[in-house]
């Protein structure tokens, strides 16, 4: 019975003190997140009829299917952060069994701050050293000539391949993550039952080890997904004038003509056509979206 | 087996976490070695339902790994390796996750299995009373040298090593020198003064360092000397302990003059169920049935 009272005095106050800790967080999500996305979502609703007058309308969002190039633009981007996203998960895969399973003690921390250093430099600068490294002038031009593989300096930045590479570097170390994790928890007791009942390496990869990490693989799969289609510098200044990526052209809207009404539809098609992806990528594999983020 | 790489020999493991698969079903699972020897699939189908039946897991292909049971799980490992129709199967210490109940469960659904497959399982483990009870023979090592191989009786019984005697059930220990040699009977004094008689194993001198090992079975107990069996030396001491296990109950009894203490088994009988601590008794045992050996002496 006194306990029942106390329990019943306690609970608001529980209740009060839950509210006062997830504060700040309510007011960051609120405030940064929630406010600007309604603010975002109303702006990109509207079209201007004369100056000053707006009304209801679609109008923006038509333009997005009406427009080849824009369309055309997200395709690309969609298309080639896809890509990215497969050759990060390539690249990261072996790295991450390396750490997780090979590398004992100093020699896997040692590993994994590598993997992290280069995000104590920020994304500008290393990008910058990629231009130093690839641009006509560059590094990488300059060996090749003096290899004797190219008579002339040849111009390595601006293509598509360099905004891969570009991606693919960013986003390592967030598939590296994921990965780890995942392939730590594998006990290497199924991997050693396996090949004594007669696997072989690609088929414990095929059968154990994928199945296994598919959760981690997943996570780091839309964590780098999202980076690449989300991401503007590296696209810019790796891929020049060509790039083409869909975060410019919501930029163009929002700066370069002003026509915030059509950034903010861009904006939000960004975001409703690549959590589709996202979905379709999860549907596909067959995991729960719960289960990849506790993963990740 | 010889100039056969380990890894081409037809043995399989039973691993000690099973290591079952948990990302396949049951099915799947002890497919899967048939799978990698490419037979093919609906002949692997028939297998593995053939050996769900022996293991008495029929219907359960389609299970997940985390639905079944500690039992269950085991008889799908042992199935996952049978299906190979290995000469050997490998089991690495399978009960020594379990808790104690299930793991006296298992010991005896793993004898049966082996009962009805033939096949020949090689068992590691360092639970003494799961090598006697599934054995047809047992190899005790220590450190790296087999101690003595044979049957569990005659581990238990005629133990060839001081390692195997203490290893192998419960035994008392007794250290000292070789006095009197009377035949195969040693005479053993202790650094206290106490003297027991054994029957010695392997040749023993008079002076030798010995070890003695009695078990607490041999031992006789009774409140009079009268009541001990003819033969047996008798000795005094006084109940410092009762440790009551129920079919294992054993007393600890300290010699009176030297202060050795011993562990006597209590007879089935409830002879001595209103024995108390400190109660003087009388107790000896027949030397025919004690084994003596030169003290670090090891099987070969």
């Amino acid at each position: 019975m006194a306990t029942e009272t106390a329990g019943d005095l306690a609970a608001p106050r529980t209740r009060l003190a839950l509210l006062l800790l997830l504060a700040p967080a309510l007011v960051w999500l609120v405030g940064l997140i929630v406010l600007p996305h309604v603010e975002l979502a109303v702006l990109s609703l509207r079209a201007r009829v004369a100056p000053r007058i707006y009304e209801m309308s679609l109008k923006q969002y038509a333009t997005f299917v009406d427009e080849p190039l824009y369309w055309h633009t997200f395709v690309r981007t969609a298309a080639m952060s896809i890509l990215a996203t497969a050759c990060t998960l390539l690249i990261a895969f072996p790295a991450a069994w390396y750490i997780a399973k090979i590398a004992r003690g100093r020699k896997k921390s040692v590993l994994f701050v590598l993997c992290l250093i280069p995000f104590w430099v920020s994304e500008t600068v290393r990008t910058l050293g990629w231009m130093i490294l690839l641009r006509e002038s560059g590094v990488m031009p300059r060996l090749l000539v003096d290899l004797g593989i190219t008579p002339a300096p040849v111009e390595m930045l601006y293509h598509d391949a360099t905004i891969l590479v570009g991606l693919v570097y960013t986003s390592m170390l967030f598939m590296v993550v994921p990965l780890v994790s995942a392939l730590e928890s594998l006990d290497d007791s199924l991997i050693e039952a396996a090949y004594d009942l007669g696997g072989n390496g690609w088929s414990i990869l095929r059968q154990i080890v994928v199945p296994h990490a598919a959760p981690g693989i997943v996570a780091g799969s839309i964590v780098v997904f999202m980076l690449a289609v989300g991401n503007y510098l590296t696209p810019t200044l790796l891929g020049g004038k060509n790039s083409l990526w869909f975060t410019e052209q919501i930029y163009t809207q929002f700066i370069t003509r002003f026509n915030w009404e059509q950034g903010a539809a861009f904006g939000f098609l960004l975001l409703l056509l690549s959590t589709a992806i996202v979905w379709l990528g999860l549907t596909l594999s067959g995991q729960r979206f719960g289960d990849v983020m506790r993963r990740a | 087996m010889r100039g056969v790489a380990p890894n081409r020999r037809p043995v399989n493991m039973v691993f000690q976490h099973l290591a079952l698969f948990p990302m396949m079903s049951v099915g799947e699972n002890i497919g899967y070695g048939l799978a990698r020897r490419r037979v093919a699939p609906d002949a692997t189908r028939s297998r593995v339902d053939a050996m769900l039946e022996r293991v008495g897991l029929a219907g359960a292909r389609d299970k997940r790994i985390d639905q079944l049971s500690g039992g269950q799980k085991q008889r799908v490992a042992i199935a996952r390796s049978l299906v190979l129709e290995p000469t050997l199967l490998l089991l690495d210490e399978p009960l020594g996750a379990l808790d104690l109940k299930l793991r006296e469960h298992m010991k005896i659904e793993l004898k049966q299995l082996q009962a009805d497959f033939g096949t020949t399982f090689v068992y590691i483990t360092h639970d003494q009373s799961e090598a006697l009870v599934l054995s047809d023979h047992v190899a005790v090592m220590s450190a790296g040298r087999f101690e003595q191989v044979g049957t569990p009786q005659e581990l238990y019984y005629q133990p060839r090593t001081p390692f195997v005697a203490g290893f192998v059930g419960a035994n008392n220990r007794v250290a000292g020198s070789a006095g009197r040699v009377d035949g195969e009977i040693v005479e053993i004094v202790t650094g206290a003064g106490l003297a027991v008689r054994a029957r010695a194993s392997g040749a023993i001198a008079a002076g030798d360092v010995v070890e003695a090992f009695v078990r607490p079975e041999t031992v006789a107990l009774a409140r009079v000397t009268a009541e001990l069996p003819p033969g047996a030396q008798p000795f005094t001491g006084r109940v410092e302990s009762l440790l009551f296990d129920g079919a294992n109950s054993a007393v600890l009894v300290r010699e009176i003059k030297t202060h050795t203490k011993i562990r006597i088994a209590l007879p089935q009988t409830g002879r001595f169920a209103d024995l108390d601590a400190g109660e003087t008794v009388v107790f000896g045992f027949d030397a025919q049935r004690a084994v003596c050996f030169r003290a670090g002496s090891h099987g070969d």
